[in-house]
């Protein structure tokens, strides 16, 4: 009864989405007050009811109702309760549920907080999200329906994939929705700007300041979903990476790229009016990568960690929306974006340059990833063979395209919008400079001179001084309450992470030790200074699973620093699965996993192992956490909450009053 | 020339050269970063002769997994309906790794003997890359077509 009851809320929802799609923006283009008034309690109502079906389908799962096959494909009687609520999300159904269960939160909110703007407007914005909402869940329902029955029920189900079951898996996914979908409210402002020719009519400034807040956001979220994301694959492949350029790492990390490129376009059309169409098109964009993604990982066109099993209707019906939504929204940007008006000019030295060049440099670091991406597509469609690409292709080009955002990163702060004296930046070049020369000696004496640990203390030091700087001054020059207004410490803050990540990246790729061993219990190995002993394997047990697991006391100048166990489970599925022991530090991780008895019969016997030494390794989620705290605080401030669009003089002031 | 219109060209001239720069650059670092997929038997017919580097995907052979007694290092055969290729590694092998398992090894032949670098098998045990399973298709429809033609003819790369 209870699959039915959700399948029917999945209907109802699809046709309110209808409704909230289709009549807010008739009633917008004709003035009809009534039929625009209708967003708003469609959008509810939507909610609602696919909130419900959420519901529904998370009830069905703890209470294992095996009748329905999402349910037994992803959960069984051992499964703890926690990963039989983590199974909404781990598989292809019940994610684009959840897909839609954010997209929903999004717009409930934003239906909320949009009352200030101009009612057409927030019709418009409404209706587009509801036309998206319609797509997917007409993509629900016909192709993937999370609530089929399984006749004959079977007495117990399958089970969640073991990699899945992991604290990780249960944040990953929510959070890196919410990021993506987010990116689905910019671009119903964009959409809608475009539509209703609010660039026309002096407004052009206006959309982009109310979009702002709801860009940081998102954008902020994506960062905290790729840093979870990140994190479970070093904890729980264990292969002791932290990013492969995997199609579906690169499915998330190409809106992210645009989306940073997004926040801070939208600060320049806002304050100057100048980037307007440039920042219109990014807006389509970041939502585009976002579905782009979301074909890539459901249509299991491309191989991939992640990939579901593949069903070809599927994947064109993504591609077919795909073609619909980022085509039609192009073509709109085609033909109304040329009639925008240019806004305030600005010098080569200025804060619109910088921006700009950081930008293209993001824009073209997303088109070679997109490249990279879909070139075994390309291949394939061309008969070239079956290709991949490999990871040196994005290791070496993605460096190469972040070096001038690095260089740049430091100045952020002291430009000034129109123009900017070069003595102002001569000083931070000089201190910024001989901080990161220092900081790049003493790296090379501590680390041998290994290159690129050595250039990533040097950028480190070169964008962290130069913000350190900043902050400084301002902490003694301001007045206390006015130091740090939100946008401002949001961009230090981001900056920083920036400066914490790159460090994290470059010492923990350039210094970690990685050894496969072969050990007896009471035989060591030794990484670096650290002794691994191990103690041999024994049998445990947990809820769902059994396990050998090792026992490796590591110890330092003779002194113990940890004791690891890193497991290999059997899961009740009969699916093998490696748990790597992670002894965590600021400064280092020790990272232990199992590889195999050598005998099978003897596992008292030698195993063999793999051993890492992960300096700094910590740093890089520090730094994705930061950026996402930044993107926190930006939308925070107050002057883009405020009610009336702030008159002309008063949004130079703050402007000025954002430079030194 | 005005000024502005001579800063802008300048721009653009700029623009121009950055984007060349760029696109010579991903073409250089894809040709150096594409690895092909080649089955046993589309091995066998010397198809990935040219590639000093490639894919070998296949099943692993039943009871073909060796273990030296004292290293690390495991030898197993590689198999597809009607090619065969020995395969060498040196490390650990992920969890999935089992008899008449699909994997896919990254390496190079030495003479007859793939060395490989990694070895990958996918997480679900039922599911075969959508990648392989065409190769195999291709290889094998390849075979049966080739079978009335001359043996010493290699069938066109695919």
């Amino acid at each position: 009864m209870i699959p039915e009851l959700a399948q029917l809320a999945l209907i109802l929802a699809l046709l309110l989405a209808l409704a909230q799609g289709v009549l807010p923006l008739f009633g917008a283009w004709r003035g009809d007050r009534a039929l625009m008034a209708v967003a708003r309690p469609a959008a509810y109502a939507q909610a609602l009811f696919a909130w419900l079906a959420f519901a529904l389908l998370a009830l069905a799962l703890l209470r294992l109702d095996f009748s329905v096959r999402y349910v037994a494909a992803n959960a069984n009687l051992a499964q703890p309760w926690y990963y039989r609520l983590a199974a909404v999300w781990g598989a292809h159904e019940g994610s684009l549920l959840l897909w839609i269960a954010i997209l929903n939160l999004w717009t409930v909110l934003l239906a909320r907080r949009s009352r200030h703007l101009p009612e057409a407007f927030a019709a418009r914005v409404l209706g587009v999200l509801g036309l998206i909402a319609v797509g997917f869940l007409a993509f629900v329902l016909f192709t993937s329906n999370p609530f089929a029955r399984l006749s004959p029920m079977p007495l117990d189900g399958n089970e969640l994939n073991p990699v899945l079951q992991d604290p990780g898996m249960v944040f990953h996914p929510p959070v890196l929705y919410t990021g993506y979908v987010g990116f689905s409210v910019a671009f119903a402002f964009a959409v809608a700007a475009l539509l209703g020719g609010e660039q026309e009519s002096g407004q052009e400034r206006a959309w982009v300041r109310w979009a702002r807040p709801w860009t940081n956001i998102a954008w902020g979220f994506l960062s905290a979903g790729i840093v979870a994301g990140s994190w479970w694959a070093y904890a729980e492949l264990g292969w002791g990476g932290w990013w492969f350029w995997d199609p579906v790492e690169n499915a998330s990390f190409m809106p992210w790229l645009v989306g940073a490129a997004l926040i801070h376009t939208q600060a320049v059309t806002e304050k100057r009016g100048a980037l307007g169409a440039w920042t219109l098109l990014l807006s389509i964009l970041a939502f585009s990568l976002s579905l782009l993604g979301t074909f890539l990982v459901r249509s299991g066109v491309l191989t991939s960690v992640h990939a579901f099993a593949a069903d070809p209707r599927r994947g064109l019906y993504i591609l077919g929306f795909l073609i619909v939504a980022v085509g039609g929204a192009l073509l709109l940007y085609a033909l109304r974006a040329p009639r925008l008006p240019a806004g305030k000019p600005f010098a080569t030295l200025s804060r619109e340059t910088a921006i700009l060049v950081g930008n293209l440099m993001l824009t073209v670091a997303a088109a070679m990833v997109l490249l990279g991406t879909l070139f075994p597509l390309l291949g394939d469609a061309l008969k070239l063979g079956k290709v991949s690409v490999g990871p040196p292709y994005f290791g070496l080009l993605f460096p190469l395209l972040m070096l001038p955002v690095v260089l740049l990163l430091p100045f952020g702060p002291y430009l000034r919008w129109g123009r900017t004296e070069a003595g102002a930046l001569r000083a931070v070049a000089v201190r910024a400079g001989l901080a990161a020369l220092a900081c790049a000696l003493l790296a090379t004496a501590l680390t041998d001179g290994a290159a690129r640990a050595v250039a990533g203390v040097a950028a480190a030091a070169w964008i962290g001084v130069g913000t350190a700087l900043y902050a400084y001054n301002r902490l003694r020059a301001a007045p206390r309450g006015r130091r740090f207004p939100a946008e401002m410490a949001g961009m230090l803050l981001a900056h920083a992470g920036v400066a914490v990540f790159v460090a994290g990246v470059l010492l923990s790729q350039n210094l970690s030790i990685e050894r496969d061993v072969r050990l007896a219990p009471g035989q060591s190995a030794r990484i670096g200074e650290y002794a691994f002993r191990f103690d041999g394997v024994r049998l445990v047990d947990g809820p769902n699973w059994k396990a050998e697991q090792g026992t490796l006391t590591v110890s330092r100048d003779g002194a113990v620093v940890a004791v690891l166990h890193p497991q290999k489970r059997l899961y009740s599925s009969e699916r093998i699965q490696t748990e790597a022991a992670i002894d965590a530090g600021a400064l280092r991780d020790l990272y232990v996993a199992l590889g195999e008895p050598l005998d099978d019969q003897h596992i008292e016997h030698a195993w063999t192992l793999r051993l890492y030494y992960k300096p700094f390794i910590r740093w890089i989620w520090c730094g994705g956490l930061l950026m996402m705290l930044g993107g926190f605080v930006s939308a925070g401030a107050k002057r883009l909450r405020a009610p009336q669009p702030v008159a002309h003089g008063a949004g130079l002031a703050v402007a000025a009053a954002g430079a030194p | 020339m005005h000024p502005t219109r001579k800063r802008r060209l300048l721009l653009v001239l700029l623009l121009l050269g950055a984007a060349a720069l760029a696109t010579g650059l991903f073409v250089l670092a894809l040709q150096h970063n594409i690895s092909y997929l080649f089955t046993p038997s589309q091995v066998r017919a010397g198809q990935a002769d040219g590639y000093r580097v490639f894919r070998l995907g296949g099943m692993v052979k039943a009871g073909s997994i060796r273990r030296s007694a004292d290293a690390l290092r495991v030898e197993f055969t590689v198999i597809d309906q009607s090619g065969a290729t020995e395969v060498a590694y040196s490390g650990i092998l992920p969890d999935l790794f089992r008899d008449n398992q699909a994997v896919i090894a990254t390496g190079s032949l030495h003479g007859a003997e793939f060395v490989a670098t990694e070895v990958l098998a996918k997480h679900d045990e039922t599911y075969m890359p959508q990648e392989l399973k065409d190769a195999m298709a291709q290889a094998h429809a390849a075979r049966t077509a080739a079978n009335g033609a001359a043996a010493a003819t290699a069938p066109a790369r695919p």
